[in-house]
């Protein structure tokens, strides 16, 4: 039978790549529909490459949001857009070269990591990590250590963060909310002067 | 789509587990995976695959857009109020410890309290945004 | 084999970086407005991906406590993934998506004001707007 370890292993292997090759269509199609399905497969198999890394609350929230409402809304755009793309009319070779002079730079720099999974490297052995893990229990009393790190040790972020997702609906708002439905006063004196005229 | 015979009957069958499990991941955030952002977006897929099968004017009748707005404003306020409420309990702004007896007990109320507070938030703003595109759409070209 | 092994070692964090350069050339070379806003979100996924490898601590178990009592010694030697990029990551999602949001309702204003998405034929048109002002502007000064 298949151990559940190896089938791990070959998730982590296997998931990265098929990421690469998900992003290297989404950059050479022309039809914008495809992409956004695109998109929406990528978010998924991004929220199973988390859960392989450990990181169950991050995969609902990739997977939720990503992959559902990301979605959807990239699709209702496409609605007044339509869903031809052109492509660019310049020389790519320029902006080719920049990418890989930044990306090789970026490579370098990660000579200086620790191996992946290391129980010693700084991130894992610094006071604020294992103040969370051991006394999170103590102080607060619930298992999940992700919440209670969110709601009670960072719960200035979290304010901000809904203040962020509250302020994006107001943008939201703003910028397509004139005119909708709801309105139908003025729809109904729209529709008359057009009678009229 | 509300000709597709078999996308109907599916869709009024599974709404009830969509809501149930959001509700469930909300209530559950403290011992398994989960929270106030996934809950609110798992609700709000449920409203949305609704508005996407039945049309967004029936969708719009289950929960009108002001109560939406008026939901999105309600959450932030249970957040920023159960701070405000901890600085007149004699703490600091957001130390749940002095809401209730003992320290521990007074975390996981502060902690539920706001969970509530960002679900309700998260859920009315991914409405809001999905039925404003919605609802413009229809106004250009009479799609759907 | 130290640059195989090296890479072995680091392979997430690579494959990161090579999300993150698929998704600055789409920003860069795209054409259409949608299509560098999906750059965009491919570019900000592959952020999260690196943070959350560096979270990863080998043969560890998701942050949630197996058990309250801490005095328990089964408890005392659990290795636990690292929660706080976990935290950091959860609150970049939704950020991401207000943002993916409030650039789509941007984007449906620009095609009703200019009737196009398409990068290059909106600087044209204002490129054109631009001089029939300064035109204009001549024509009031003389």
């Amino acid at each position: 039978m298949i151990d559940p370890a190896d089938l791990l292993n070959f998730a982590h292997i296997a998931l990265p790549f098929l990421l690469l090759s998900t992003a290297l269509v989404i950059v050479m199609t022309r039809n914008l529909l495809a992409a956004a399905i695109l998109l929406g497969i990528f978010s998924l198999l991004m929220a199973a490459l988390y859960l392989t890394l450990d990181a169950p609350d991050v995969a609902i929230t990739e997977a939720a949001v990503g992959a559902g409402v990301g979605t959807v809304l990239v699709l209702c755009t496409l609605i007044f857009v339509g869903t031809e793309d052109k492509g660019a009319s310049y020389n790519l070779l320029i902006p080719l070269v920049v990418i890989i002079i930044t990306g090789s730079a970026l490579l370098y720099a990660t000579v200086d990591m620790p191996s992946f999974g290391d129980p010693n490297s700084p991130a894992q052995s610094s006071e604020l990590t294992q103040h969370y893990i051991t006394k999170s229990a103590e102080e607060i009393g619930i298992p999940n250590i992700v919440t209670s790190v969110l709601a009670s040790y960072r719960g200035f972020d979290t304010l901000g963060e809904a203040a962020v997702v509250f302020m994006a609906a107001v943008g939201v708002l703003l910028l397509l909310g004139g005119n909708l439905k709801e309105d139908e006063e003025a729809q109904n004196v729209n529709e008359q002067k057009k009678d009229k005229s | 789509m509300k000709d597709q015979l078999v996308l109907r009957i599916i869709t009024k069958m599974i709404l009830p587990f969509i809501l149930m499990f959001g509700f469930y991941v909300q209530l559950h955030g403290e011992y398994s995976p989960g929270g106030g952002f996934q809950a609110g977006v798992i609700v709000a897929t449920a409203f949305i695959l609704y508005a996407l099968i039945f049309g967004a004017k029936e969708a719009l009748q289950v929960i009108p857009l002001s109560v939406m707005k008026i939901l999105a404003s309600v959450g932030v306020l249970l957040y920023g109020g159960t701070g405000v409420v901890a600085l007149l309990m004699g703490g600091h702004f957001l130390e749940y410890s002095v809401l209730a007896g003992s320290q521990t007990s007074g975390q996981q109320l502060g902690i539920i309290i706001i969970e509530l507070g960002i679900g309700i938030t998260v859920c009315a703003v991914m409405l809001i945004i999905f039925f404003t595109f919605a609802l413009r759409g229809q106004q250009n070209d009479g799609y759907n | 084999m130290d640059i195989i092994s090296h890479i072995v070692d680091h392979y997430h964090a690579w494959m990161a970086i090579f999300l993150l350069s698929i998704g600055l050339y789409i920003m860069i070379v795209a054409g259409n407005l949608i299509k560098k806003l999906m750059g965009m979100s491919i570019f900000q996924t592959s952020v999260l991906l690196f943070y959350i490898s560096v979270s990863k601590v080998k043969g560890g178990m998701a942050p949630i406590l197996v058990s309250l009592e801490t005095q328990d010694p089964n408890t005392q030697s659990i290795l636990y993934t690292n929660p706080l990029p976990h935290v950091l990551m959860l609150t970049a999602i939704v950020v991401g998506v207000a943002t993916l949001a409030v650039g789509l309702a941007l984007i449906v204003r620009i095609k009703g004001a200019y009737g196009t998405v398409e990068e290059d034929i909106i600087i044209d048109i204002d490129n054109k707007e631009e001089e029939v002002n300064m035109e204009q502007s001549r024509k009031h000064v003389e």
